[in-house]
């Protein structure tokens, strides 16, 4: 029987796929509900919280020292910057000073994680966009990196290094020679990754104009770092608000004038550069002398002092059961961590544990403006958004 | 109206020339935002609002001139169960252009609800959502408040301090159903807390620090 053509005109419905929690290119755990409209995306509807570990109640339930880990594992491609963060906001809590040796070890480490982040975030951007190479060679560079990691705290990845009141133990001998080293092959190295990124027609062809935010929506949204310095935004944590010797260090914010995806890959690549010539400042000015503060509450004894006096005794179990005591106050510290603003928000009641631990993950403010981005553009590009802003799942949802 | 200001130490006094221009202004805000509190602690200015004026206050914020707070870092909830309003909801918000950072605090109780700022600041979206998911408290006016960080059919407030911390309910998969299944909690081993403070150590100072102790140690 003959259809009637009333009968074939059918109502048309956006239609709606889930690039579903398991993809290789969501990045970690993602669901982004998509609503198309043929290949263009009408919506997207971001479902987070598949990894989300309780961390600040957990926080809440441990002493400051036992709370540290946590921090590493939010965002766990760059490690210690959270702790950074974290141990900052205790040392203001506290209202104490940290030695200059361990202002410039927690420098040199900082720089170096932000150059593992960024390593990973254009070799991972590369591979969802379809470029396979730039992977292999950017992870073999981290592998360097997380040698010089595993050196000084003992682990590759959750190093547990910074603590409040300085770094857990000082540097081993040689160790700033291997960096050195490594400072000296690695802008080769980014050169060979650059060659074949940059000038790359079909690089640019995915990136250029994708994913535009102008200066006034990228405040809006509430962006940080590189997603603002794309923009066009003169806004670096680093220089605007220093923390540690950064002050004392010469280097340069890039910003950039597009806002698109190619601005941030280039903003990010030179970025790597500057933390290079960070590195080299930091291994020709670090000065000896300790890298804990004195002050036995609040750091750990040696064990020779343990088996010598009783106070250093009586100290070492106070710290191992109670852990140190903060004054009540309650601080916002940020510093500028490889992917934007990491802020921890620090309550103290006075006690060993913190009351309240909130953490302000920049991939958080980020992701929720993917909507926003992947307005009007293609599946494709959506991969290449969510790439660019950088996301890692563990800070999202912490 | 107090002018309460925490002892501050002088090293981390007023870093910038823009800080101290802000702190002014800060102080001048009194006469524009009805402000129940102003504190700095060390060198950040925190004010406190009453939950009604709270739109008013950031709208005044955003747009005024000697404050231009473009940017909406953070929100975060507090909860002080031993309070009459328990839910201290906590907005940091950052300008650029004076290179501040400004603290602007409400307070609201579980049945009350809060106005969304979603019109004044569009990254409040899912901080608000997440407010709303961990420790339920109700923002009018919000575009699409549902729950953010919990599971799909997750019942309860996890981040207040009255919710344990292991919760009331575990997953497994079970072979009979071909799926995984909800199933009340058990624990092999109760929690380990051990409340080290002594009573030694507190004095009457602390007598309130030692009151929130007790619940913070709660076991589970």
């Amino acid at each position: 029987m003959a259809l009637k053509k009333s009968q074939l005109s059918k109502k048309i419905k956006n239609f709606t796929i889930n690039f579903g929690p398991q993809h290789p290119a969501a990045h970690g755990v993602l669901r982004l509900v998509l609503e198309l409209n043929g290949e263009i995306v009408n919506r997207a509807d971001p479902h987070i919280g598949l990894l989300h570990r309780g961390t600040e109640k957990l926080i809440e339930y441990k002493t400051y020292v036992q709370a540290l880990p946590y921090f590493d594992r939010l965002d766990y491609v760059s490690m210690m910057s959270q702790e950074h963060s974290y141990c900052l906001a205790v040392e203001k809590l506290l209202a104490c000073n940290v030695p200059v040796r361990a202002q410039y070890i927690r420098v040199l480490f900082a720089e170096i994680t932000r150059i593992l982040n960024h390593l990973l975030a254009i070799g991972c951007h590369a591979l969802d966009v379809g470029a396979m190479t730039p992977f292999f060679w950017s992870f073999e560079e981290r592998e360097k990196l997380m040698e010089f990691y595993e050196r000084v705290s003992g682990a590759r990845m959750h190093a547990a290094y910074f603590r409040p009141g300085g770094v857990s133990a000082d540097i081993p001998i040689g160790l700033l020679n291997d960096i050195y080293i490594f400072a000296e092959q690695f802008s080769t190295r980014i050169d060979e990754i650059e060659e074949m990124l940059t000038d790359n027609r079909i690089w640019k062809q995915r990136l250029v104009d994708i994913g535009v935010v102008s200066a006034k929506d990228a405040c809006d949204w509430g962006f940080s770092g590189v997603m603002l310095r794309g923009s066009g935004v003169n806004w670096d944590l680093r220089v605007n608000q220093p923390y540690e010797i950064y002050n004392e260090l010469d280097f340069n914010v890039v910003v950039g004038t597009n806002g698109d995806c190619f601005d941030r890959y280039l903003i990010r690549i030179l970025e790597m550069r500057e933390s290079l010539k960070i590195i080299n400042q930091c291994l020709n000015k670090i000065p000896a002398g300790p890298v804990k503060i004195d002050d036995r509450k609040i750091t750990s004894v040696s064990r020779s002092e343990i088996k010598q006096s009783m106070e250093a005794l009586i100290h070492h179990f106070k710290l191992s059961t109670e852990g140190i005591t903060v004054p009540t106050g309650e601080t916002y510290t940020a510093t500028e961590a490889p992917k934007g603003e990491f802020g921890v928000y620090l309550i103290s009641n006075g006690s060993n544990r913190p009351y309240r631990c909130k953490i302000k993950a920049p991939g958080y403010a980020h992701l929720q403006a993917l909507n926003f981005m992947s307005k009007d553009h293609m599946v494709a590009d959506v991969v290449t958004i969510i790439g660019t802003q950088d996301i890692v799942f563990g800070e999202v949802d912490r | 109206m107090s002018w309460v200001q925490i002892p501050f130490s002088l090293r981390y006094f007023l870093k910038t020339m823009n800080q101290k221009l802000f702190i002014e202004a800060g102080k001048n805000l009194t006469k524009i935002i009805p402000l129940t509190d102003f504190k700095i602690f060390n060198d950040e200015l925190v004010i406190t609002l009453k939950s009604k004026h709270l739109k008013t206050g950031l709208l005044i914020l955003r747009y005024h001139y000697l404050t231009q707070c473009k940017i909406l870092t953070a929100i975060s909830g507090v909860d002080y169960p031993y309070k009459n309003k328990r839910f201290e909801i906590v907005y940091e918000l950052l300008s650029i252009r004076y290179n501040a950072r400004i603290r602007v605090k409400t307070y609201v109780n579980e049945i009350e609800s809060i106005e969304s700022v979603n019109d004044i600041y569009s990254g409040a979206n899912w901080y608000e959502r997440e407010i709303w998911d961990l420790f339920g408290v109700y923002f009018k006016n919000h575009p699409d408040l549902r729950r953010l960080l919990t599971d799909y059919g997750f019942d309860g407030y996890p981040l207040r301090k009255d919710f344990p911390l292991v919760g009331y309910q575990e997953v497994r998969y079970e072979e009979k159903y071909k799926r995984v299944i909800y199933e009340s909690i058990e624990l092999a081993q109760e929690f380990r807390t051990f409340d080290f403070l002594s009573p030694w150590n507190n004095d009457s100072v602390n007598s309130k620090v030692t009151k929130i102790n007790l619940l913070n140690t709660t076991k589970t």
